[in-house]
Parts: C-alpha cells; sequence; structure tokens
C-alpha cells in the first residue's frame, strides 16, 4: 500500500470526518502493515487489529473478530429459557450478574413476570457490586497498557478479589454466578452476607482514594492519555456508544436514569460526565462512576425490604411464554446490554439476540486510532473497555 | 411518544407510495414495530433520525430472524345442505388446503432517542426470498452503529447490505461457506472421537473415524455398540 | 509542582510495600497447595447424586430416573437410562432407578440447573475441585458408581441447605405415610363395614 492510496482510502470512510492526519516526517514513504493479535497481551483477549502504519502513524486500522466466536445466539435457540441463563454469564465474564439481570429482565418483560421488591433491591445491589468490580479491573488494565506494569492492576485485583468471594459465597461461584431467575433471585442472602457487603461498600471508598492517588494525578498518566483517542458526541450517538465512553464525551444518557428500571429512581445519584472524550475522560468517568456506585449501594442496603426474593407465580420448569418479542436492557458496567427475544409459544426461543456493548462500542476504533500512534491504540483500545467473551460470541 | 399507528400516518403523509404497516406485536410486552418496503427505507430512516419529534439518533440494535419457508394447512367445515331433505341438518365436509407461505429474512433495527430520551420504535426490513433476493438497503450511511451489526446478520443470516460501505463476514472466517443462523444450517459433521453421552453427536462422528477406539473401558454411551 | 502526582503515588506503594510485612489484614494471597483457603457453603462444582446409605450406594439412590436433568441440562453432559424394573426405594416404595447415570465433566459448566429442576433433591453440587486427570476422555465421564455419594457427605458441605432438605423430605414422607395410614385406616374400616353385617346399614327398609 502507498501514500496515494491515502485520498482514496479517505473518500472510502463511513464518516466524512475521521480524516487521516497528514504526516511529513522522515518515515514518510511507504505505508506498512502490521496484524496486532491476535496473540497481543494489549488486545485483551484473542482480539486482532490490521494497523495500517505511516512510519508509527496509524492511517488505517480494520479490527477482525471471530476468534472467540461460538455462536452463542444459536445456541440459545437450542435450549430452554432457562438453560441460556448460565450462558450469557460467559459473555463479558466480568460482570456475569449483570448479564444475568439483563437476560431476566427481557424474559420478564417477554412473559409479564413480576418481580418481588426485595429481590429488586438485591440485583440493584449485585449490578452496582459488578460495576465496582468491572471499573477496578479497567482501571487496573488499563494502567497496564499504559505500561505501569503491575502494581495498580495487582491493587485492584486484590479488591476485585473481595467483591468476588461476596458472589461466591452468595451464588456459589466466583464469575459463573448464574444467580437471577425470571422472577426474582435464586437464593435470598443471609444477614451475614449483607454485613459483609455493607462492610466491603464502607470501605471502598478509602481504596478508591488509595488507587486515585497512585493514578489520577499522575503527571505520566496525565501525559499519555489526556487528549488521546478524542471522540466526539455527535459520532458516539450516531455510533451506539453506550456506557462510560459515551458519557465521557459529555453526552448525558444513562440508562439507570432513563430506562428507570428495577427500583433505581428511588435512589440519589448523579451521572458523571466528561468534557473531551478522551482516554483520561474514560478513565475518570469510570472512577466518578464507582463513587456513584457507592453512594446507591449504601442506600439499597439500608433501604433493603423483607419479603420474598422469588414470585411465587415463577416458573422453573415448562416455562412457556406467550407468542410475541420483547427487548429489554439495562446500563452494564460496559454500556448497554440488551436481549431481543423472539418467542413462538415453545420452551426455546425462536430468536435470541445479545446487544453486546464492547462490540458496538468498537464501532469507533478506527476513528479514535486515526493519527495516534501504535503505543496509543494500546491505551485507546483499553480504555474502550472490552470483553472478548462479549464481542465474538 | 407517537405511537407506531401514529407514525406510520405521518410517514405516509411524508412519503406517499411508500410501503409502511403496523406489525403488531402479540405478545405482553406489546412492542409494536413498522414494516418498511426496500424502497423509500433509506429515506425513512433518514426522516426518523432527523425528525425534530421523534429525533432517534441511536440505533441501538440490529438483528436478523430467518423465517423459511412454511407449510400452512388450513381446515375449513363446508356444509351442504341435502337437496333431497332440506330439513335434515347440513352435510359437513372438512376441506383442508395447504399452501406455502414463502420464506423470507427480516432485519430488524431498535431505534432510540438520545436527545428525547424516548424509545425504542422499531421497524422491520424484508428480504424477497431466502436465496437470490436475499438484499435489503444498509441503513450504516444514516446511523454509522448499524455498520458491525449489518455485516453480522450479512455474515450469520446472508442478508445483503446494499450500500453498505465494508460488507465482509465478521464472525465467521471468509472462506466459510454457509450463514449459521439460518434455521436450516447443517453444521458440519467430522467430530473427533470421543467417549460421550451425547448419542448424536457420536453417531456423526462414526461416519467419519469408522474404526473408534473400544469403547469397552469407558461407561456406556447412548448408541455405542458394544 | 510538576512531579508531586508522582510522589504521592509512590507513597502509596511504599505504604503498601511496608504494610505487607506487618499488617496480615494486608497479605492476601496464600500459600496454595500447601494452605487452602476454607470454601464458603455455597461454593458448587459438579453435581453428585444422593445416597440414603452409604453401605448400599446404588440400592438407595434418591434418582428415580425422570430424566428432568437430562432434559434441562443446557449442555447436554447428562445422560440416563431407566431400570427396566422396579426397586423400593429408602420408603419401601418401588420406584424406577437410573441403570446408567453418565455425566462428562469435561462438558458440564456446574451451572446447578440440574439441582434446581430436580423433584427427588437426588441431585446435588459437589465442592470438589482437584480433579484433574491424565485421560482427557474416560477419566472424566463419570458413571453412577462414581457420582454417587452419601447424605452423610451432603451434611458436611452444604450443612444448612441439607438440613433444610431433610426436613423437607421428613415432612413429606410423614405426610405420606399419615395419608397411606389414613387410606389404610379407611380401607380397613370399610373391611370391617363389609365384614360385620350388623354394622352395614340395611339395604331394604
Amino acid at each position: 500500500m502507498s501514500v496515494s492510496d491515502l485520498s482514496a482510502l479517505n473518500a472510502q470512510r463511513a464518516t466524512p470526518g475521521a480524516r487521516v492526519r497528514e504526516v511529513h516526517d522522515s518515515f514518510h514513504g511507504d505505508l506498512l502493515e502490521v496484524s496486532m493479535g491476535p496473540h497481543h497481551p494489549s488486545t485483551h483477549g484473542v482480539f486482532r487489529m490490521i494497523v495500517t502504519l505511516d512510519g508509527e502513524t496509524i492511517v488505517k486500522l480494520k479490527p477482525v473478530f471471530g476468534y472467540l466466536h461460538r455462536n452463542h445466539e444459536k445456541l440459545g435457540e437450542t435450549v430452554t429459557y432457562l438453560g441460556s441463563m448460565p450462558y450469557t454469564d460467559r459473555l463479558d465474564y466480568l460482570s456475569s450478574m449483570t448479564n444475568n439481570w439483563a437476560y431476566a429482565l427481557a424474559v420478564e418483560k417477554l412473559a409479564g413476570q413480576a418481580v418481588p421488591e426485595r429481590a429488586e433491591y438485591v440485583r440493584v445491589i449485585l449490578a452496582e457490586l459488578t460495576r465496582l468490580l468491572n471499573h477496578t479491573c479497567l482501571a487496573g488494565f488499563l494502567m497496564q497498557d499504559c505500561g505501569c506494569s503491575g502494581t495498580p492492576l495487582m491493587y485492584a485485583f486484590r479488591e476485585r478479589e473481595y467483591i468476588l468471594d461476596l458472589f461466591e459465597s452468595l451464588s456459589g461461584s466466583r464469575m459463573m454466578c448464574n444467580y437471577q431467575r425470571f422472577g426474582g433471585c435464586r437464593v435470598d442472602p443471609s444477614a451475614d452476607w449483607l454485613a459483609g457487603a455493607q462492610k466491603l461498600t464502607d470501605r471502598y471508598g478509602t481504596f478508591l482514594d488509595e488507587f486515585e492517588t497512585l493514578l489520577t494525578g499522575n503527571e505520566i498518566i496525565m501525559a499519555r492519555t489526556q487528549g488521546v483517542g478524542k471522540l466526539s458526541p455527535e459520532l458516539a450517538i450516531s455510533a451506539g456508544v453506550t456506557g462510560p465512553m459515551l458519557r465521557a464525551t459529555g453526552v448525558n444518557y444513562d440508562l439507570r436514569k432513563v430506562d428507570a428500571y428495577g427500583v433505581y429512581p428511588r435512589f440519589d445519584f448523579r451521572v458523571p460526565l466528561g468534557d473531551h472524550g478522551d482516554v483520561y475522560d474514560r478513565y475518570m468517568i469510570r472512577v466518578l462512576e464507582m463513587r456513584e456506585s457507592i453512594k446507591i449501594l449504601q442506600q439499597a442496603l439500608a433501604g433493603l425490604p423483607a419479603g420474598p426474593i422469588m414470585d411465587p407465580k415463577a416458573k422453573l420448569r415448562s416455562f412457556r411464554p406467550k407468542a410475541g418479542e420483547a427487548y429489554g436492557r439495562i446500563e452494564g458496567p460496559k454500556g448497554e446490554i440488551g436481549f431481543y427475544l423472539l418467542s413462538d409459544g415453545s420452551p426455546n426461543p425462536y430468536r435470541y439476540r445479545i446487544r453486546p456493548p464492547s462490540f458496538i462500542n468498537l464501532t469507533v476504533l478506527e476513528d479514535m486510532c486515526l493519527g495516534h500512534t501504535v503505543a496509543d491504540a494500546v491505551i485507546i483500545l483499553g480504555s474502550v473497555d472490552i470483553v472478548l467473551g462479549e464481542v465474538d460470541r | 411518544m407517537e405511537s407506531p399507528e401514529q407514525i406510520r400516518d405521518r410517514l405516509l403523509a411524508r412519503f406517499p407510495g411508500a410501503e409502511i404497516s403496523v406489525v403488531t406485536n402479540p405478545g405482553i410486552a406489546a412492542q409494536h414495530s413498522l414494516l418498511l418496503g426496500a424502497a423509500h427505507a433509506r429515506a425513512i430512516a433518514e426522516f426518523l433520525r432527523d425528525d425534530p419529534t421523534l429525533k432517534l439518533d441511536q440505533c441501538s440494535n440490529v438483528t436478523g430472524i430467518d423465517w423459511p419457508e412454511k407449510e400452512i394447512v388450513e381446515t375449513k367445515n363446508i356444509s351442504t345442505p341435502d337437496p333431497a331433505n332440506p330439513a335434515a341438518p347440513p352435510k359437513v365436509v372438512e376441506q383442508k388446503t395447504k399452501r406455502l407461505q414463502p420464506g423470507f429474512l427480516e432485519v430488524v433495527y431498535h431505534l432510540y432517542s438520545i436527545t428525547h430520551r424516548h424509545g425504542p420504535v422499531i421497524f422491520r426490513l424484508r428480504t424477497g426470498n431466502r436465496t437470490d433476493q436475499a438484499t435489503v438497503p444498509s441503513l450504516t450511511p444514516v446511523w454509522r452503529s448499524c455498520e458491525f451489526q449489518e455485516r453480522e446478520v450479512f455474515d450469520l443470516f446472508g442478508v445483503t447490505f446494499v450500500g453498505h460501505p465494508d460488507l465482509r463476514r465478521i464472525l465467521m472466517w471468509d472462506e466459510f461457506k454457509d450463514h449459521p443462523m439460518r434455521r436450516d444450517y447443517v453444521e458440519p459433521d467430522d467430530y473427533e472421537w470421543e467417549p460421550t453421552p451425547h448419542g448424536a453427536v457420536l453417531e456423526k462422528a462414526k461416519a467419519h473415524y469408522p474404526t473408534p477406539p473400544a469403547p469397552a473401558a469407558v461407561a456406556p454411551v447412548k448408541g455405542a455398540v458394544a | 509542582m510538576l512531579g508531586t502526582g508522582l510522589l504521592q503515588g509512590l507513597g502509596v506503594t511504599a505504604k503498601n510495600f511496608v504494610g505487607s510485612f506487618h499488617d496480615p489484614a494486608r497479605l492476601t494471597t496464600i500459600e496454595y497447595p500447601e494452605v487452602k483457603t476454607k470454601l464458603p457453603e455455597a461454593y458448587r462444582n459438579f453435581p453428585f447424586l444422593v445416597t440414603e446409605n452409604a453401605t448400599d450406594p446404588m440400592g438407595t439412590l434418591r434418582c428415580v430416573a425422570c430424566q428432568i436433568c437430562e432434559k434441562e441440562c443446557p449442555p447436554q453432559c447428562i445422560y440416563i437410562e431407566k431400570s427396566k424394573d422396579k426397586k423400593p426405594d429408602a420408603t419401601g416404595k418401588p420406584q424406577l432407578f437410573p441403570a446408567v447415570f453418565a455425566i462428562d465433566t469435561s462438558v458440564c459448566m456446574s451451572c446447578q440447573i440440574c439441582v434446581e429442576v430436580c423433584p427427588f433433591e437426588a441431585i446435588k453440587m459437589d465442592q470438589v475441585y482437584e480433579i484433574a486427570t491424565t485421560d482427557r476422555f474416560s477419566a472424566l465421564l463419570l458413571n453412577r458408581e462414581q457420582l454417587a455419594k452419601s447424605n452423610a457427605y451432603y451434611h458436611e458441605i452444604h450443612p444448612t441447605e441439607a438440613a433444610e432438605v431433610d426436613a423437607r423430605l421428613a415432612a413429606e414422607r410423614k405426610a405420606a405415610e399419615e395419608k397411606a395410614a389414613a387410606a389404610a385406616a379407611a380401607k380397613a374400616a370399610a373391611a370391617a363395614a363389609k365384614a360385620s353385617p350388623v354394622a352395614k346399614p340395611p339395604l331394604t327398609a
């Protein structure tokens, strides 16, 4: 590929705004095509990018997917509604509780299933714990991508461990929780468990203070991340970007506020917004969201009502929703995770579709990386927060 | 937010002659959708995105659905009065008519408005058939988020999106031939032989591996010959 | 001042480094396999079949081969063949039993759905995690002899849950016995009534 192809390359881009920066340095010459991944430590799994470089500047970036593809949606058509629940754990394996919730919410919409109040509160508690876990890990991984080898990631993993312990003692498994059911949750959290969750919530702010002292004001991190991978709000909306990435561009859109699903309207929390839409903003948004999550957790733990955890009318076996379709979505830690279900009245869904947030957030990866170096592409990818189990499905 | 019927009426006023109908969702969720004809789909999509009261600026979800051709048996009771004896109860003959409902592929778009915080507005596009007319217009130029999702529908369902800037396989590899999400997809059967309780898998594997290791030492398997 | 953030960050790492020497709470790792953590009671990994009596495991399986778990198992790792004949279960009621019950642990994902759908409390989740073998075929395909574990073992790993299950089963059995006793009493009364012509109400006035 030669430089003369550049104008043709710019012409065929989907968004007219995304142009390649004109570079005129001593390396200016023939373009070089590099395949990054699928076995590259910075790609967070088996993700591959075909990067075209002019010197060290990225002029084209094509993501390649599918190395972890197992046709999850086809599997969903071959098993019962309940049978898909443990498979949803394996989508975004860092946040199985929110995947469970999104799927349970879609099925409850499809079947008109009510959920008891206590279960709604427990779901909020678990979803916010998942958000803490996911964002903490992401911050650790992002710093790893920046080159801070080990320390921030290990601190993040230390805290993640306490949350995983809570998940394990409640659901029986650390990551593959399989906890939510249509019409409630599987087991009722005991008083001991709630005391543990309360202790963790009380302590988490202190950890965040420590973590922020380590990272937020660090001059090297600022130099590496500020102004890198900028995303405009218009492009973010058009490209269906959701979650912290969208809010980092300054668009106030949080499904917890917009859809007001579950019992979220009862809690008092703010939606942090970014100004620049760069990597640093995406990191900061996540830290601020964790602070808000702690606030939600405090309120949910204080207001947890007594009562049943499962709707007594909920059916476990021979569950057959009426024919029809439903799309249910929630605000997962990575963005809008939605399930589209089409029922024909049989025990298996006729169509089972997942709207994976990190897959759709990758649409703008090329636009964010153009004009930056390979080292920047690594941290831009890190700030998107992808999990390949969900991207490839 | 406007109901699908209201949106249809406004669209029909704006685009006279366009094929627009409301598909009712019989389920409890009652998320009704609009069925658009291919000819005006792109213009309608742009209208939905830019219309100040709708402003559906985010296309959240793009899905394919496969509807293979289906034989529908209709039973009709035809009663013929007895001409000889009009007072007697008429003779009832059950008549069965078979009709073949042609198959098609469907693409479903879920739209939301970030500006006005409403949604979803759902619309569907249908292909002519499942073989040579499996095309719909691409909406990637309208919403960028369709880019990967339409590629996925193309890959897994075999719907060709006319006007897509980069229509390639996305999850399956380029040399792959079939479309795995179609209902009549036949999965490959060259599994490695291993003792397994999955009878169907073992039967398929046997065709490729005619002399499996003696299954004497292992637990009985479905369909295994002793 | 440039570099303040850096120095503050270094302070945090220094604090953590020194802290890990004198504060046991900061030591978050253990020396596996010499030391093992205590598993939470809810921990689950791979199912097993509950037997009432450890001395006769195959005779006292709670499983009645209804095949619900086989049907519901998402990865289809359970394989059951029903017995041809019936034999008495723990309560003496004749029941079918699984002639073959195999679980392919290389496919099983420990999702617990078999446990939830089982109406007979016959299959429960185990807590084993050191099950690596050198033979990936037959050693990972467990048959019913390998799967059967006693109720006492179940009590050992999930005490709270097992106590609840036992109480429920005992209540069910008691209800069944009472019903049977009542039915027998009614039958006996009817038989007695039939046998004694005195008590029999006159058929004709």
